[in-house]
């Protein structure tokens, strides 16, 4: 498995990381964002796919199945979810709307 | 087929990389479409690669369990309102949470499982020195990949708390956001009990990461976990379940490095670890913007304390007629909308938008001001007027537009109420005070559309409604945005 000191330092430099992407995203982004990485922890449907695959007893059959259900949803609606949202976030300028030059800004 | 396990590891660094370029792109409104994609690459590569890992069983049931909960999540999804959309986050996450603990779950039950073959319960010492516990032990081998390391144990357990957490209440969420659950649970000594529940949760934590594990505590652990989620986030009221989602979804991340940590997967400790900071800021951010501490988000009782004293407001509100509005926009140089959730609820976003396009047409020079908590979640009224057409370039933060309101002739409130009251300024008595507000008083002229002279969601009377400069526009948002229009139009012919 992984050694401990390693996964510190990933864990640190992980959690840096998540910080300072974050640290710069408009406020107009904030649900769609809180949506997307909502998405990225639907990686926990990988992590249950390995626990159901170690499962033996009918027990932790079911709730490794249960928790593969679990996270094939988060996955598969966070990115549904946060796909439509970000689909309609559209500027003026490109569209070129015969008045969209006369805004300030 | 050496060659296998490094490719699987190679595309899990791969999903890893796409996932934290997605989410950077995500950071701005130009390129955040093709970041959630990346990013779904991303998690597509991942689950395939898992198909392939050696030693894994039960293939059948996994292919049936992703089927099943990827096409109910996407159904739901593609359909869903995005006025609803932060009820669906919420379910999304506690989804998530509640996989993080069913891993922890499956993996403890496996280590119990495992340890009773190292210890059969007739034999307290299984050491090779006694001959009956050789018989037992070459009978059942046990690899040591299968029994779990000390740290391997601790964060287990306490990625199972977490992520058990953040399914009940993230699902408690829900359903308050959804309107199934309108009241406020609470009842003396809540605190207490809450605590008491947290403590013996840990306790038994405790006991399983220190080898004293048995199916009966991981039962209880989970069933005190569950309870604690459940219990924990009754008592908060609607109006701060955006930082409690935001802080479950931290939380869900967290939780997923932890099982990422023992199942030996990089990609789910970097992903989650990822979200876990960045939960953490985003929830920041939105208490901050609320004026709240997370603390007392989570322990404090919103309007519990002040409401006996609600500061009496002297002076009438002055209605106007729509035509006069309509004039009154018609004839302005700048404008600015600001819309509040409540507009959304009469699902007037629609009209409001044809409206600016009209006033836009006749060189008016408008914008819409979008308080950091307007909707139910930051960003939400975002989401709304995007999904109605609005250019995100039209639509200007707190901080960047209220510097402008005094050269502004005309500020047009919709369904906006406690992110526009001045008492948040001025009266420490009042729930809200010291939460910064849009500065509309400061504009020329002030129209307040609202459906009757009633006070706001979180019940408290608004200064603005009573001002020399604003006048009121009785009706429903979208009712009132329609007149709004075809007034406009007739100014024309």
């Amino acid at each position: 498995m992984i050694d401990g000191f390693l996964a510190l330092y990933i864990f640190m430099l992980a959690a840096f990381t998540g910080y300072e992407i974050i640290a710069r995203v408009p406020v107009i982004l904030h649900t769609p964002l809180m949506s997307g990485s909502n998405f990225v922890h639907g990686i926990v449907l990988v992590g249950a796919m390995i626990a159901l695959g170690h499962a033996q007893t009918p027990f932790e059959m079911t709730i490794g199945f249960v928790g593969v259900l679990l996270g094939a949803g988060n996955a598969a609606g966070g990115y549904v979810v946060t796909e439509r949202m970000l689909e309609m976030f559209k500027s003026s300028k490109p569209v070129g709307k015969p008045n969209s030059g006369k805004e300030s800004r | 087929m050496s060659w296998l396990p490094t490719l699987i590891k190679a595309c899990y660094f791969l999903a890893a990389v796409l996932f934290i370029l997605g989410l950077k792109r995500m950071s701005s409104p130009r390129t955040a479409r093709g970041g959630i994609v990346w990013a779904g690459y991303g998690m597509l590569l991942a689950v395939l690669a898992t198909f392939f890992l050696p030693d894994m069983h039960n293939r059948g049931l996994i292919i049936a369990a992703v089927l099943i909960g990827v096409s109910a999540a996407w159904w739901t999804g593609r359909r869903v309102a995005m006025t609803a959309m932060p009820q669906m986050v919420a379910l999304y996450n506690g989804m998530g949470g509640g996989a993080a603990a069913a891993i922890g779950a499956v993996e403890l039950i496996g280590y119990v499982r495992n340890l009773a073959l190292l210890h059969p319960p007739g034999i307290p010492d299984t050491s090779p020195l006694r001959p009956e516990s050789w018989a037992i032990n070459a009978l059942q081998p046990v690899p040591a990949a299968l029994t779990l390391s000390p740290v391997e144990l601790t964060l287990g357990v306490l990625g199972a708390l977490i992520g058990a957490v953040s399914f009940s209440g993230s699902l408690i969420a829900f359903a308050k956001l959804q309107g199934w659950l309108d009241k406020r649970f609470v009842f003396p000594g809540q605190r207490a009990v809450n605590l008491l529940l947290l403590a013996a949760a840990v306790l038994i934590g405790i006991l399983l990461a220190t080898s004293h594990a048995s199916l009966p505590l991981i039962v209880a652990f989970f069933v005190l976990a569950l309870l604690f989620g459940l219990m924990m986030t009754l008592p908060i009221g609607g109006a701060d379940m955006p930082v409690v989602i935001s802080l479950y979804n931290a939380f869900t991340g967290l939780a997923v490095a932890f099982e990422g940590f023992v199942l030996g997967n990089e990609a789910m400790i970097i992903a989650g670890m990822v979200v876990g900071a960045a939960g953490t800021l985003l929830t920041q951010l939105m208490a901050k913007a609320m004026n709240r501490s997370i603390g007392n988000v989570l322990f404090g009782s919103f309007g519990a304390a002040a409401g006996a004293e609600a500061q009496s407001i002297d002076g009438a509100q002055k209605p106007i007629d729509a035509a006069d509005a309509a004039v009154m926009m018609a004839y302005a140089e700048r404008v600015v909308i600001v819309p509040g959730y409540g507009m959304a609820v009469a699902q007037a976003q629609h009209k409001v938008w044809e409206f600016a396009k009209l006033l836009i047409e006749r060189g008016v020079k408008v914008k819409f001001a979008i308080h950091p908590v307007a909707g139910r979640m930051p960003g939400h009224m975002n989401v709304l007027l995007a999904e109605a057409g609005v250019p995100y370039d039209l639509i200007a933060d707190m901080d960047d537009i209220n510097p402008e309101f005094p050269n502004v002739d005309v500020a047009l409130v919709i369904g906006a109420n406690d992110v526009v009251n001045p008492l948040a300024k001025t009266d420490p008595a009042s729930p809200i005070y010291g939460m910064p507000i849009l500065d509309v008083g400061n504009a020329k002229h002030v129209i307040v559309v609202k459906r009757g002279k009633g006070t706001g969601f979180a019940g408290i009377e608004n200064a603005l409604f009573y001002a020399d400069n604003a006048r009121m526009l009785y009706g429903d948002g979208q009712a009132a945005a329609g007149q709004l229009v075809n007034e406009l139009k007739t100014l024309d012919d």
